[in-house]
């Protein structure tokens, strides 16, 4: 078996803030009952986690569980996992009614840093992104321009961003002309 | 003439001396000139001609409203038309054309028509050019639009970059004036986001121009203080040359941020389209002077007395030496005072109210100059510039009392709040007979979705005149919406009400009102509004557009309140119930370059690109976009034409091995308890009794009947099935599932989940798909192990795939689904495995051929939203045994069931040439319309390499009855070729090809 590659091979721009495709990213879409017992302690196994609540985030080390729906979550973890994790879900919710399915590879991951991102991200998105709106643990879906995508905050200077792996190059050439030099805003204090 | 003053100008920087070009003479200005004030410095008082007469014109205003001072602004890819030299600040290397003349600004022939102006009234166009009809297009429109016009297109692409740029506040605050600044004081205590926006680059408005005292200080002083003191709260963001162009419902308002327009070397994006969602909108915009109609206004050195204070003030330009200063209201003696302590000389002051101004008249005259009072303008005299104005009394017809020499007339009809903003999201406005303006009314204001108003306007905007009423009005404004603090104060001044003039003098005669301008940007007189209320044209908005008054770039900021009033008189009524045209963003102008943003380039369009898509683009793929996916048409190899690779690839695939890029394909994963009982009612056929590791083929159909698309669906477990969709089905197919889980059948136990760009998909096909499998190892794929129409998971070249018996062309074929990030390593395993048997890539119309070689239909060919499966003799895969399945019911109405309806067939021409797509074939006769009665058409058309003709499908009238019968399908040129009907099964009927 050869190795995963992700759509754009780790493509990276430096401009005033750093645009870089990472990945691979494990990720799996959840859907079932998220108030079921049997759900939280599949989550909790998987991710050392809680649910998020609606438009979170839960990031717990290298794995995260993003609240996408009410009856939707996202599980990021790592690659090689997935197939583990399904296996578990599998297993323990084989009695409630879920969807499991890995969305690996039909997603691309950029890693966005710097203290301006999140004027970056005004330009392409028309959620409000202000450190009053978008804080750690919030998980935006939205658009970029003119595909969907969501972010979460990793740190203050740190956003990844998801969005759909055959749109990866124009979220990237996106991302990377937002963050040209001179375009500088200074929307938000830092 | 103008000229620079040798003191004064608080706005330039006379350290910074700048160069630059107009009409292609080099010129100099000063850093914080904009390109009017340094035309004037250098004397150039005539900037443009008009629009319909190509009279001479100069400029008038100082700001946003001028009319008249256009220019082509920039060269080659940096060129831009209709450029206000006023708002345009000046930087070393501008250069700049006047618009609008042929062959030169100094002499221009079109000139000539302002001594046709008699026979050129309004309405002219709509009445002369008429008849004959066809000599409008290709005589008259021609003709007129290389006469008329302003500003020229550009002919290269934008060299600068754009951008938008979403931003939320609880508070926008539109302008930087006085009224503005004490709004953001006030309510920033409140801890809310407050964006100040100010249009120029200059905070403080007009206040420090007009000498106002604030707090006991300077304008320029508090204004410079309160700035500082905004700046320094976290809560506010203030931008200057940012103007507020739209306010559109839910708190949405446009700001178009000017970057890098003063200074254009920077690598910066040039302007920012700034898309606001605010809680409320403060608009303190400020007001526009108007100007006064009598004769000969238009004349370069006719200005706005408040532009004229503001060339003097804020950039030391005289605009001329002599200025006669015109007015029915007391701001325009601040003009004259402003003048005479410039050293200039002001003549007289013409001030239209019989008891004349107050404390500032008192001033004037006490400063010596003389006011005559009653008084008006007959005309102004001079031919390219003005050289005098005899004046007249006010009340009476015209006569010439006393011609006086002078060079600039500073002309003041009142203000008028800037309500645009205010009107754009349907704010509603009351006339103040008083004061002579529109202004907003508070109690109709703009409402958002919780009916309160989202829109307030302070200041000027709101009528407030006096200092102190301009700052009360913004500190009351931000006090409503939970500020505090105290309002800045300023004393009262004793004024004289204002005395409302239309025409002047009131009994003018036809000689002077048709020689006295309303518009001067459309050359829209006096005579021309009142002959459209003589001929019917009694709406506002009809007169508009009958005599273009207030149309094109200004879009009547000065000229709308005077000819509204003029119309109102023209037709005996009185202002309100003429009304205003309607007031519609943007407020000036935007570029075109700021509304697309970054949309251009490679990023003007997402493209949708495979996991193939670099070795497809590497290897010489002719694109095809399939949405905004882009999908390989064929490979064209060296020396090959389109036509040519096609008919290769087609080739190959039959007769040995050809691979496919089926990654687009839609795959949607359906589970759960109901996901059977869910699949029956969205396909037409069976598939709850699919058994696992199956495959069937099934349509799908809207609620009324129409096949909207169609795939394999594959079994994957006792509750899991992975739906095949069309690539351009996939988004929509899952969209139309969800919708029916959550809207209709939100109690059935069914998730789904779209999966399409999980894989990449590829589909080996030909006889010799089998061998180049087997060759990669690891899975059975012989006929035994992996019959047609079943599906396997396992390894191949040691990669985890499932792969999938099916075909879409007739020939042995599996499609082979792999995860995307190993799609390629699937696809080069395949080609170095498949080397041997003449592997052949091939792209969209290869796929195409084959299928139609075999009679298959093609969603969005065979199908245009009008066709049911039943038209297509598909009725083995409509399912008799169910109940019920979407678009059953449709189907059984007595349109769908009509014998009468065109149902698919095959087509062979009988010369063996391809169909134009889409051919209808005729039946002889004519329709009431006259045009040939039809009785079927082409949905698909080749030429079949493998055998050797031009092969069609077609929707015909009775079709499958009349087999063998040849019918006459027209072609382009008007000739009719006859195809016979047949079977559409072209190739293979009995599938043994794919039977192996």
């Amino acid at each position: 078996m050869s190795d995963p590659v992700t759509a754009l091979n780790h493509a990276r721009y430096d401009g005033y803030v750093a645009v870089q495709e990472i990945g691979p990213q494990g990720m799996i879409t959840l859907r079932g009952d998220l108030l079921s017992q049997r759900l939280r302690d599949v989550i909790s196994g998987l991710t050392a986690g809680d649910i998020p609540s609606r438009g979170g985030v839960v990031v717990t080390g290298y794995t995260a569980c993003c609240w996408m729906s009410p009856d939707e979550l996202l599980l990021l973890l790592p690659y090689d996992a997935v197939s583990g994790a399904l296996a578990d879900i599998a297993s323990a919710l084989a009695a409630s009614h879920h969807l499991a399915v890995d969305v690996s590879d039909a997603r691309a991951v950029f890693r966005v840093t710097g203290p301006l991102l999140r004027e970056v991200l005004a330009k392409l998105t028309p959620a409000d992104v202000s450190p009053a709106m978008l804080s750690s643990g919030q998980l935006r879906r939205t658009r970029l321009g003119q595909v969907p995508a969501a972010f979460y905050l990793r740190d203050a200077e740190t956003v990844e961003i998801i969005c759909f792996r055959s749109v990866a190059q124009y979220v990237f050439d996106l991302l990377a002309n937002a963050a040209r030099p001179g375009g500088e805003v200074g929307l938000f204090r830092t | 003439m103008s000229t620079r003053l040798a003191n004064g100008g608080r706005l330039i920087d006379r350290t910074r001396p700048v160069r630059f070009q107009f009409n292609g003479r080099s010129m100099s200005g000063f850093h914080g000139d904009t390109l009017a004030s340094a035309l004037l410095a250098n004397g150039q008082t005539l900037v443009g001609r008009s629009f319909k007469y190509h009279r001479p014109r100069g400029i008038v205003a100082s700001g946003a409203e001028e009319p008249n001072a256009l220019v082509n602004m920039g060269q080659g890819a940096r060129f831009e038309p209709n450029q206000r030299a006023t708002t345009t600040e000046l930087f070393d290397g501008l250069t700049a054309r006047s618009q609008n003349h042929w062959p030169s600004l100094e002499f221009d022939i079109g000139a000539v028509n302002t001594h046709l102006a008699r026979f050129l009234p309004a309405g002219f166009y709509y009445k002369m050019f008429i008849h004959p009809r066809p000599f409008w297009k290709h005589v008259y429109e021609p003709f007129i639009r290389k006469s008329a016009g302003l500003g020229m297109a550009p002919t290269e692409p934008d060299a600068d970059r754009y951008e938008h740029l979403y931003a939320h506040y609880d508070l926008v605050i539109v302008g930087g004036g006085i009224a503005g600044l004490q709004a953001a004081k006030t309510a920033a205590s409140s801890g809310k986001s407050v964006l100040v926006m100010e249009q120029t680059a200059h905070w403080g408005g007009r206040a420090p121009v007009d000498g106002a005292v604030i707090d006991g200080r300077d304008a320029a002083e508090w204004v410079k203080a309160t700035v500082a003191a905004l700046s320094a709260m976290d809560n506010v963001t203030l931008r200057l040359r940012c103007m507020a162009a739209g306010v559109y419902d839910h708190g949405y308002l446009t700001g178009y941020e000017l970057v890098t327009d003063h200074a254009p070397q920077t690598d910066a994006p040039r302007h920012r389209l700034w898309r606001i969602r605010a809680g409320h909108i403060v608009i303190a915009t400020g007001a526009v002077e108007r100007p006064l109609s009598f004769a000969a206004n238009d004349l370069p050195g006719v200005m706005l007395a408040s532009a004229v204070r503001d060339y003097i003030s804020d950039f030391a330009v005289s605009p001329g030496d002599r200025v006669v200063v015109v007015t029915n209201n007391d701001d325009a003696y601040r003009t004259a005072l402003a003048v005479r302590a410039a050293g200039l000389d002001v003549p007289v002051i013409v001030d239209a109210r019989p008891m004349g101004g107050g404390a500032l008249a008192a001033q004037a005259r006490a400063a010596g100059i003389r006011v005559e009072n009653g008084m008006g303008i007959a005309r102004v005299v001079g031919r390219r510039h003005v050289t005098g104005v005899a004046l007249c009394r006010m009340a009476g017809g015209g006569t010439v009392t006393e011609t006086l020499p002078c060079d600039v007339v500073a002309m003041s009809g009142g203000w008028s709040p800037v309500v645009h903003l205010w009107s754009h999201c349907g704010g509603k406005l009351s006339w103040d007979e008083g004061a002579a303006q529109f202004h907003p009314d508070p109690s109709r204001a703009p409402t958002g979705a919780d009916g309160a108003p989202f829109v307030s306007a302070v200041g000027c905007a709101a009528g407030a005149m006096a200092v102190g009423d301009v700052l009360a009005s913004g500190h009351d404004a931000a006090m409503a919406l939970g500020g505090s603090g105290q309002a800045a104060s300023a004393d009262a001044q004793d004024t004289a009400p204002i005395r409302p003039v239309w025409i002047m003098p009131d009994g003018a005669p036809y000689g002077l009102r048709s020689k006295a301008w309303l518009d001067f940007q459309n050359d829209v007189k006096v005579t021309d509004v009142q002959l459209a209320a003589q001929e019917g044209f009694e709406s506002v908005e009809h007169a508009k557009r009958y005599t273009t008054l207030g149309m094109a770039t200004d879009q009547g900021k000065l000229s709308n309140i005077n000819g509204l009033a003029v119309l109102a008189n023209a037709r005996s009524s009185d202002i309100p119930s003429v009304g205003t045209t309607t007031f519609r963003p943007p407020y000036t102008p935007i570029s075109m370059g700021s509304i697309g943003g970054d949309a251009r380039g490679d990023i003007f369009q997402p493209l949708r690109r495979t996991p193939l898509h670099d070795w497809h683009e590497a290897n010489g793929a002719e694109w095809e976009p399939v949405g905004h996916w882009r999908r390989p048409y064929c490979y064209r190899q060296s020396g090959e034409t389109t036509e040519g690779a096609v008919q290769r690839e087609v080739l190959a695939v039959r007769a040995s091995l050809g691979l496919l890029d089926a990654s687009t394909l839609g795959k949607i994963v359906v589970k759960g308890p109901d996901a059977g009982r869910f699949l029956d009612m969205m396909y037409t056929n069976m598939m709850s009794n699919l058994a696992p590791g199956k495959c069937r083929y099934g349509l799908m159909c809207s609620e009324n009947g129409f096949l909207i698309d169609d795939g394999v669906v594959a079994r994957i477990d006792d509750d899991t099935w992975l739906c095949h969709t069309t690539t351009g089905g996939a988004e929509t197919i899952h969209g139309h599932m969800e919708e029916w889980l959550q809207t209709e059948w939100w109690d059935w136990q069914v998730f789904t989940a779209n999966v399409t760009e999980q894989y990449a998909q590829i589909a080996v096909v030909g006889p010799n798909a089998r061998r180049v499998l087997e060759k990669l190892g690891g899975l059975d794929v012989s006929k035994d192990a992996l019959p047609f129409m079943q599906w396997a998971e396992g390894r191949l070249a040691d990669l985890p795939v499932r792969a999938f018996r099916i075909s879409f062309s007739g020939e042995l074929s599996y499609e082979i689904a792999v995860a995307a990030g190993q799609g390629r390593a699937l696809w080069d395993a395949l080609r170095d495995a498949g080397a041997e048997f003449g592997a052949t890539p091939y792209g969209t119309e290869a796929l195409h051929i084959l299928r139609a070689e075999k009679g298959f239909i093609m969603i969005g060919d065979e199908t245009d939203g009008t066709v049911i499966p039943q038209d297509l003799g598909l009725n083995w895969a409509i399912s008799k045994k169910k109940a019920d399945y979407l678009g059953k019911r449709a189907q059984q109405r007595p349109h769908m069931t009509d014998p009468g309806r065109w149902k698919l067939v095959g087509l062979e021409t009988t010369d063996g040439s391809v169909l134009p797509d889409g051919a209808y074939a005729c039946s002889g006769g004519t329709n009431s319309n006259g045009q040939k009665n039809v009785q079927g058409r082409v949905t698909s058309t080749y030429h079949s390499p493998t055998l050797g003709k031009g092969i069609a499908m077609g929707l015909v009238l009775n079709g499958p009855d009349r087999m063998g019968e040849v019918i006459e399908f027209a072609q382009l040129d008007g000739t009719v070729t006859g195809a016979q009907i047949v079977d559409p099964v072209f190739f293979d009927k009995d599938g043994a090809k794919q039977n192996v």
